[in-house]
């Protein structure tokens, strides 16, 4: 039987992973104690595999098995759980505390958590050299590259399989030590939040900012495309996630991107957020 | 309708959604990939409008990239997947 993947969440990031895995012929059980988000992210996962498969970064491999449920209890023998929910610690304490209990010694457990320190959530399992991150980004099933943070407690033998598990899905990992925010999140999330806030002051349109980024400094889509990617809620989240433990200001989320918070205006998922999406 | 007034009608409503993402006119032999327009993210927007606009599913070997670079490529796709709605 080929091992199976256990996904946490079937949010944005949970259906996104689950693609990337299904792709490379991986079958994967997503989690969520949401039933109608699970049938959401059913078809979000059917038309991100299409998506992979339009832009060739699917290999030519039978796609793996999809399984949803509402219960953690059936991940026991998976090759590696992989947790994507909320970017809230008290979510991610709850599941991973339930998780550890249920697994096998041995079974990589993978925080997708794009800032929280690893040995804080460690604190949450039963061992905490076989928890690891991968922050994973989006759309997971069309970017290669993934950071890999590593807690002081991670062990050698959890960094290897860590390898191994991106080797399947064709990811090249950038390791990292533990830290707030990792590189990524700390680096882009205060940028977007500056965009925002410039948005706000009236210096200039998203659109500006974003060509102004894109076309002087290279940056591929402008960081307010980026956001809206990311989804804002996430993004307001991540930034009070770094702020409680930078304690820079810099890091509170402006005004403006609370507003679009605030209004639903989530970016992508929602239909709209610093740009309007149709379809 | 007479077949080239259907293609017509197709090169149209597509050419009119394009229009939206590209900000301006679009020739319907301009490489929407060198303008830019084409990008990963609006490929797929693409794909479904497509879908759900003309009734087509694109599937299997036509996902291709080739296959949206212009509005030609796009009604020929669309004109054959109606054609034949089996051969996907």
């Amino acid at each position: 039987m080929t091992p199976r993947l256990t996904v946490l969440g079937a949010g944005v990031m949970g259906t996104g992973i689950a693609t990337l895995a299904i792709a490379h012929g991986i079958p994967v059980t997503l989690v969520d104690i949401e039933p109608a988000v699970l049938d959401r992210a059913r078809g979000s996962v059917d038309r991100q595999l299409r998506h992979a498969q339009l832009l060739g970064a699917a290999p030519d491999v039978p796609p793996g098995e999809l399984t949803t449920s509402t219960s953690v209890a059936g991940c026991a023998g998976s090759l590696a759980v992989i947790e994507a929910v909320s970017e809230h610690a008290e979510q991610k304490d709850k599941i991973l505390r339930e998780v550890s209990g249920i697994v096998a010694p041995g079974t990589v457990l993978i925080s997708n958590t794009s800032g929280i320190p690893i040995d804080e959530l460690a604190a949450s399992v039963e061992r905490p050299d076989e928890l690891v991150g991968i922050h994973f980004m989006n759309p997971p099933y069309l970017i290669t590259m993934v950071e890999v943070a590593r807690g002081p407690r991670t062990s050698d033998r959890t960094m290897e399989s860590v390898r191994s598990l991106l080797d399947l899905v064709n990811r090249r990992g950038i390791a990292v030590h533990d830290a707030p925010g990792f590189v990524t999140s700390r680096l882009l999330h205060p940028m977007i939040n500056n965009a925002a806030r410039i948005v706000g002051e009236g210096v200039a349109g998203a659109d500006e900012v974003d060509e102004l980024m894109a076309g002087c400094l290279g940056h591929p889509t402008g960081p307010l495309r980026t956001a809206d990617l990311i989804g804002l809620d996430n993004l307001v989240d991540s930034l009070f996630a770094l702020h409680e433990r930078l304690g820079d200001p810099h890091y509170l989320p402006c005004e403006h991107l609370l507003d679009k918070v605030r209004a639903g205006r989530l970016g992508r998922k929602s239909g709209s957020g610093f740009y309007e999406y149709r379809s | 309708m007479t077949t080239d007034q259907a293609v017509d009608s197709v090169a149209s409503t597509i050419s009119s959604y394009l229009e939206t993402k590209a900000g301006g006119p679009v020739a319907h032999d301009a490489d929407l990939a060198a303008a830019g327009v084409l990008t990963s993210m609006v490929a797929m927007e693409i794909v479904v409008f497509l879908e759900s606009t003309f009734g087509v599913s694109i599937v299997g070997r036509d996902l291709k990239l080739d296959n949206f670079r212009t509005v030609d490529s796009m009604v020929a796709l669309v004109t054959r997947l109606r054609e034949n709605p089996d051969n996907a």
